[in-house]
């Protein structure tokens, strides 16, 4: 990555469809036919039980914050600490995000806060899902 | 003596630790295996095996001049040199190999013919799912999961920050620490925030060093002119490369199954134990490791800091050395948690322990992505 460039992820043929579904708006976890396990990052298998019969399926988006830290090292064009979070989707699984339309203060920020999915054009291929307050900014 | 015993016979760091930006990363490793070498009485044609992380052993055993008839290049970040000590040990048995070399050398600070960080670019899983989200090295990733620690266990953030503290106080008697002055939890609490609750202090230094071990049968080790150390029991382990993933922030899986493992094979009960290195890249590592090694019960192991038994004088001292806050963190540190349990063991560490029969050393590698633990002892087992 050139210094001041962009980060940019890079889609495989295993996560494409994760990718193609946040551009639409979605929200893309799998499922396992076999064990029923919800699961994340994409694989085209089961991480519980090994099984291929596995499908995708749009989550509710809804979610609650599992834990964060504030960074105050700040990427060029940056100029504010910003909470980098993980978040745990209704569903079971856990990704990480960061959390907008609230103030990236420990106060504002509480553990296990209801979240909701959004979900912000990052560049022209690709949406980054991200996650804010249930119902609305708080205070 | 149990079948099948090994042995350190030599250990050492390079000779300058910190800044040492007169040496390549290639030469900090030689730097420290010469010293090796000479601490064991030995020269490169009697090493036969090649273990090392970050180069390849090819890269090692060349410029030393050594033919391996084994070497292992397994790199699971800082905690691989545990890793190389119990595969060194089965290799040794199996008759791989008689004497095995294990090499660091990091210019983590001066970058002299340094790799990059390591990471899979933009393909992997954390460039696809954690990079996009801002993370800027270990100090935004491996912070995470502590603040669900201190929520779980209702653990204020005083008490992360006092393990910096109470390491200090062991670095005060290290001659070759690199922050050496006393501190107190106000200055902690109160220095540059880095990743919110962790400030500068919380989190590892970034310098420049190396170290090797010597491992060989223990039935030869009485023939090296340094008192043995014997390995007891080794444990490893790896879970996720992503700290987003692990499966409960309040807990290694790596950490543990290690642990057990090591553990078990020693015979070792945590009575037993008379001092204690956990590798802390941050503030909140040695509370899941004592945790997780079966020091503590889980939510007990901030307390248990705070209230001094890790400190010089208390029960376990833990990170004698000062740790990766304050005595040195060249990228992989596992290599000099384990110098510093050799040193106890041996009876000549800075801040020496009195009487150290048996010595835990357990490593993290990643972001809580792997694990790895030997337990010494000096007396053949």
């Amino acid at each position: 990555m050139a210094k001041g460039k962009k980060f940019s992820p890079v889609p495989t043929p295993e996560t494409q469809h994760y990718w193609d579904g946040a551009k639409r708006g979605e929200l893309l976890i799998q499922q396992c036919d076999d064990c029923s396990t919800h699961y994340f990052p994409p694989r085209p298998f089961c991480p519980n039980c090994g099984s291929r019969n596995v499908k995708v399926k749009k989550a509710s988006g809804k979610a609650t914050l599992y834990s964060y830290v504030i960074s105050h090292m700040l990427r060029p064009g940056q100029e504010d600490p910003f909470a980098i979070a993980v978040v745990e989707l209704e569903e079971g699984p856990r990704m990480m995000t960061n959390i907008v339309d609230c103030p990236q203060t420990p106060e504002a920020l509480l553990l296990d806060m209801p979240l909701e999915v959004t979900f912000e054009e990052w560049d022209e291929t690709i949406t980054l899902p991200k996650f804010k307050p249930a119902g609305g900014a708080t205070s | 003596m149990k079948p099948k015993s090994i042995a350190i016979v030599g250990a050492a760091e390079t000779t300058k630790l910190g800044v040492v930006p007169e040496m390549s990363e290639l030469m900090l490793h030689a730097d420290a295996a010469l010293n090796a070498m000479a601490d064991a009485g030995l020269g490169p044609s009697d090493i036969d095996g090649v273990a090392t992380a970050g180069p390849w052993p090819t890269d090692v055993a060349h410029y030393l001049g050594i033919t391996p008839s084994w070497v292992d290049g397994t790199m699971v970040g800082g905690c691989s040199f545990m890793l190389h000590v119990r595969h060194a040990a089965a290799a040794i048995n199996e008759g791989l190999c008689n004497t095995v070399l294990v090499t660091h050398g990091e210019s983590g600070r001066s970058r002299v013919g340094a790799r990059g960080f390591g990471g899979g670019g933009a393909t992997s899983l954390v460039g696809q799912f954690e990079q996009p989200y801002g993370i800027m090295g270990p100090t935004t990733m491996f912070t995470i999961p502590a603040l669900r620690y201190c929520k779980e266990y209702d653990v204020g953030i005083e008490k992360l920050a006092n393990v910096a503290v109470v390491q200090r106080e062991w670095a005060h008697q290290n001659p070759r620490a690199s922050l050496q002055d006393l501190t107190s939890l106000d200055e902690v609490m109160n220095a540059r925030m880095i990743a919110w609750p962790f400030t500068k202090p919380m989190c590892c230094l970034v310098t420049d060093g190396g170290g090797a071990l010597i491992l060989t049968r223990a039935d030869r080790a009485r023939d090296f002119p340094q008192k043995p150390t014997y390995i007891l029991g080794t444990g490893e382990s790896v879970e996720t490369p992503l700290v987003s993933q692990m499966e409960d922030f309040t807990t290694s899986r790596a950490f543990r199954v290690s642990g057990q493992k090591a553990f078990a094979e020693s015979g070792v009960s945590h009575a037993d134990v008379d001092h204690l290195m956990i590798y802390d890249a941050f503030a909140h590592l040695p509370i899941y490791g004592l945790e997780d090694l079966g020091f503590c019960e889980r939510g007990e192991g901030a307390d248990f800091i705070w209230e001094r038994n890790t400190a010089p004088g208390g029960k376990l001292p833990v990170n004698t050395n000062g740790g990766g806050l304050s005595y040195m963190h060249s990228g992989m540190y596992g290599m000099y948690a384990l110098q510093e349990g050799v040193r106890q063991i041996r009876g000549v560490a800075p801040a020496q322990i009195s009487d150290v029969k048996i010595s835990v050393v357990h490593g993290v590698g990643g972001m809580f992505g792997a694990s790895g633990t030997i337990i010494l002892g000096n007396e053949a087992p």
